[in-house]
């Protein structure tokens, strides 16, 4: 208890990193999601491959070797960012596959009439994807989505590793000032399953509230 | 993609705007690569030295090492994994109320748990070695989402085959064994799979708590001040392993998934295959 109360600051500041994180990464992980889903049922075949390559290609990759491509790469590359910006491109990029890929089993469960209807009425395929398919396929894959999500929070612990300012990274701070290791442990996990069990909680409630009756 | 709701088979006149779009996406594709490839050579990664190393046998039998350890890890975890998942599943499924109550616990924690965390935790607080602290923490992680996916397999078999089995005068652990388990477990290879190339792809959090795998052994050459630090030529060599790796067991996945969907005793059973086509979706994008 003790390492709790005499640190609060330290743990505080890595839980918001870790939320900040999280909220940021999840935001660019939806964009390019939902850009990468696009591409994928499009009827332009070089853009259809572009998304099945970037999708394939990240969901194959270590996250632990993208950090080490982000962070450690791209500085010799002549990219110099903070390292804040780093992480969220790695963990941004890495979910965006997950979120790709969510999506595109979302589309596939809206049936083919919706799409006949909007083209009947002379709708394009952007009008189609938009207004029809897609806000229909956002209400489908919210469970699964919310998974992706609780994915995204738990890895943000890499990001701690790679200095970060990050929950996980705490230990390493209090470890040095001789605290308990097992007590910073617990609390650590403790800040985690909060951020989790919230995550998972919103979710729930949007499923709820977003079911699509069919 | 004929049978997609988004488009119909285009006409002439939609072909060639299709195809324009194509032109116009290719040629910006290209773009962007031209720069890549011209960034590259602007920031010297191409210069002999950067790429020096590589022609050593020294830091060859390194990177080989280093790749030996990944996968010494990943057989490891494999081997422990199942049998935990295994074990887990049969506890949630047990019609003992403490058995089950724990065996829940227990996977809901360690699924919830970042994996780094109890990684940093075995090998932190509790001085483990690194190699058994990745194992570790890999097969809790990966044991109890293995744990979920068996239970899934066991309760998508449909009920009657259950009570057909308990008619016919089996016990509860012959039903189990003879008639549940068998069917769940070909509905669930494919997933089953997919989780080990989660498992293939965790070994290199290694790297953090200096286990000295594939990415360590990167590390050690990317950080050498004689090569000039060629951390760009090193992820250039590492990553495609890793990748290609990792996309071997997928097909893997994908051909096995393929082969019992065509097999006409699971087209009989519709639920089964139901069942893999929800587990299908990446269960965890860990």
């Amino acid at each position: 208890m003790k390492v709790l109360t005499d640190n609060f600051s330290t743990f505080w500041d890595g839980f918001l990193g870790t939320l900040e994180l999280t909220a940021v990464s999840a935001v660019l992980a939806l964009l390019l999601g939902v850009l990468m889903a696009g591409f994928r049922v499009s009827p332009v075949k070089p853009l259809r491959t572009v998304g099945t390559a970037w999708v394939t290609v990240l969901r194959n990759t270590p996250l632990t070797l993208l950090f080490f491509a982000v962070l450690l790469g791209l500085p010799r590359f002549g990219i110099s960012l903070p390292f804040f910006t780093f992480a969220v491109i790695a963990l941004g990029c890495y979910t965006s596959a997950f979120v790709c890929e969510v999506l595109r089993s979302g589309i596939n469960t809206v049936p083919v009439g919706q799409g006949e209807a909007a083209r009947s009425l002379g709708m394009t395929f952007g009008q189609t994807l938009n207004l029809v398919v897609l806000p229909q396929a956002f209400r489908s894959v919210v469970a699964p989505m919310g998974s992706v999500m609780i994915a995204l929070a738990k890895n943000t612990a890499i990001a701690g590793s790679f200095s970060v300012v990050e929950l996980l990274g705490t230990y390493r701070t209090l470890n040095e000032l001789g605290y308990s290791i097992l007590w910073t442990f617990v609390w650590i996990a403790v800040g985690y399953l909060v951020i989790t069990l919230a995550i998972s909680a919103v979710f729930n409630l949007m499923e709820r509230r977003l079911a699509v009756s069919r | 993609m004929s049978s997609s709701a988004l488009y119909d088979v285009p006409g002439p006149k939609a072909a060639a705007r299709h195809l324009l779009y194509g032109i116009l996406s290719t040629v910006a594709l290209l773009a962007v690569v031209g720069w890549v490839v011209w960034k590259l050579f602007d920031t010297d990664q191409f210069t002999y030295q950067k790429w020096m190393p590589f022609e050593y046998q020294g830091v060859q039998e390194l990177l080989l090492r280093g790749l030996g350890n990944t996968l010494k890890a990943f057989a490891l975890t494999a081997l422990l994994a199942l049998p935990f998942g295994a074990l887990f599943a049969a506890g949630r499924l047990s019609d003992h109320r403490v058995v089950r109550w724990f065996a829940t616990l227990v996977v809901e924690f360690f699924r919830a748990m970042p994996l780094l965390v109890m990684i940093f935790f075995i090998f932190v607080a509790m001085q483990v070695q690194p190699f058994w602290a990745l194992v570790a923490g890999l097969t809790l992680y990966n044991g109890s989402v293995l744990a979920e996916v068996f239970r899934a397999g066991v309760l998508a078999v449909p009920k009657g085959q259950r009570e057909a089995a308990f008619a016919l005068g089996l016990r509860k652990t012959q039903v189990m064994a003879y008639v549940l388990v068998p069917q769940a477990n070909r509905a669930m290879l494919p997933s089953i799979i997919s989780q080990l190339v989660v498992a293939l792809k965790d070994t290199s959090l290694g790297f953090l708590i200096t286990y000295e795998e594939f990415l360590h052994a990167g590390k050690l050459i990317a950080t050498n001040l004689d090569y000039d630090l060629p951390f760009i030529p090193v992820v250039m060599v590492i990553a495609p392993v890793y990748i290609g790796m990792c996309l071997l067991l997928s097909w893997l996945a994908r051909w096995v998934e393929q082969r019992g969907r065509r097999s006409p005793k699971v087209k009989g059973g519709a639920p089964i295959a139901k069942a893999g086509v929800s587990m299908g979706l990446p269960p965890e994008a860990q």
